[in-house]
């Protein structure tokens, strides 16, 4: 096994490719559910992105640090365990010293533990690959979910409710003396699938190692 | 060593659940009292907010009894029984019968005025709702109102928290020709100078209709005590109406 230092070429990858090229929600199509349950406005979103990054790496260090141990025929339900337990102490602690919140985030924390992205990743690279290596790809494919998401919420709020961050936006500018009305179709579920897919195309008109030869 | 034998998968899996279970454990104690805290300031923050009063809070705890003089609790008759209201959980009491229920209240003095405070908990969406409803001292004009809830979808349902649906209860009335209305949230806005009604939330229909049946079944629950405070007031008026007749009287011999 080569020794390469933490920030080598190899290892910055790691954290820039789940940005754009492999990225977990545009181009693997993971973790749809909690983009579209989230993205109303941009603070629960914000939230959302934050404790996923807490879940994601600590939980890719914990199985990397057990995967000599970790019996295979029973991997999935370890996974499982270790992310379950993650989430209730984050939602623990942010009951306890964040109030606020953990009431913002209600639920959602809770489904923190079906979010298939960090499933995949565990099985995916934890397993096979040392701890600090495993940090780093939580980092980054947290970081490639949490930038989808805050630019779906970005859109949802500013033109379903005319916010950003509960801040009246375009009431300030003026917008609505001119005859704008919200789209309260971006309030509802279905227009983040709709967003989600905008961006995908947009992402592959743009990324030309997303284009699929015929 | 293999990993892959029964004897290690079941061994690693005993193991796992048991650090695990003692892990959690400690978190939940350790963590219980900053929470249980969290979880009383927010109830007084919240008695307090439904009568105008906002405050942080930490400072919920001093602010409290500056204003909430008293705490009742009444059983299905109006009749008031030995307990602490604030201790009452309303959880609990709405799974017993109706006859058998307790029915918290808070009696708070803002600008010297009464105010009767009425604890709410009802079913939304994903989950409960909860709130508080202030009335004024004729017990039927609505002086504020604060609501919560556990899980109901952000921007949707979860706005019933949000000052925009609160603050219209503020001047409603429960009653019309002595028969309880209630106050109903309305999908697609309340009717203009609608006494009973208020502007529901787009998208979150349901939510706002579990408002709406949380304060009709909460306030029925009160009706044999509102009914004995009113005709209290009617005899102290009658005393005073009495009274004043009888000075006439006297200035009249004169």
């Amino acid at each position: 096994m080569s020794k390469d230092s933490f920030l080598s070429k190899k290892n910055k990858m790691l954290l820039s490719d789940p940005l754009d090229d492999n990225n977990p929600i545009t181009v693997q199509v993971l973790g749809i559910c909690s983009a579209l349950a989230i993205t109303v406005q941009l603070k629960p979103a914000v939230v959302m992105a934050l404790s996923v990054l807490v879940v994601l790496s600590v939980a890719n260090v914990v199985v990397s640090l057990m995967r000599k141990m970790i019996p295979s025929r029973i991997r999935i339900i370890v996974f499982l365990v270790v992310i379950a337990t993650l989430v209730i102490l984050v939602d623990q602690v942010l009951k306890a010293f964040v109030y606020d919140v953990s009431k913002e985030l209600s639920v959602f924390v809770g489904l923190i533990i079906t979010n298939c992205i960090i499933c995949g990743r565990l099985e995916a690279f934890a397993m096979a690959n040392p701890p600090g290596k495993a940090f780093l790809d939580g980092l980054g494919n947290s970081f490639g979910y949490g930038v989808i998401l805050i630019i779906v919420a970005f859109f949802r709020e500013l033109l379903g409710a005319g916010t950003l961050f509960g801040y009246p936006v375009l009431e300030k500018l003026g917008v609505y003396d001119l005859g704008y009305e919200n789209n309260g179709m971006m309030i509802l579920p279905p227009m983040a699938l709709v967003t989600v897919g905008v961006l995908i195309w947009w992402q592959r008109a743009r990324n030309e190692k997303l284009i699929e030869n015929e | 060593m293999d990993v892959n034998k029964n004897s290690y998968t079941f061994s690693f899996a005993a193991i796992m659940v048991v650090i695990v279970a003692a892990l959690l454990s400690i978190a939940a104690i350790g963590l219980k009292p900053f929470q249980s805290k969290n979880v009383l300031l927010e109830k007084k923050q919240n008695i307090l907010s439904s009568v105008g009063i906002n405050i942080n809070r930490g400072d919920a705890d001093v602010q409290y009894p500056l204003y909430v003089k008293q705490e009742l609790v009444l059983n299905a008759n109006g009749e008031i029984v030995d307990g602490i209201a604030f201790d009452v959980d309303l959880q609990k009491e709405l799974k017993k019968d109706k006859h058998l229920q307790l029915l918290p209240l808070f009696i708070s003095e803002v600008d010297e005025k009464k105010q009767y405070i009425i604890p709410l908990r009802g079913k939304g969406l994903w989950g409960p709702i909860w709130g508080f409803i202030a009335l004024e001292d004729d017990l039927n004009k609505v002086f504020g109102a604060v609501f919560d809830h556990k899980g109901e979808t952000p921007g949707l349902g979860a706005e019933i928290n949000r000052p925009f649906f609160e603050d219209p209860f503020t001047g409603k009335t429960i009653f019309e020709d002595g028969e309880l209305i209630s106050i109903k949230v309305i999908k697609g806005g309340a009717p203009k100078g609608d006494m009973h009604g208020v502007d529901g939330i787009s998208g979150g229909t349901i939510t706002s209709d579990g408002v709406s049946d949380m304060l009709y079944e909460r306030l029925t629950m009160y009706l044999p005590y509102f009914s004995k405070v009113k005709s209290e007031m009617q005899k102290d008026l009658n005393i005073s109406k009495s009274d004043t007749l009888l000075t006439f009287n006297d200035t009249i011999i004169q």
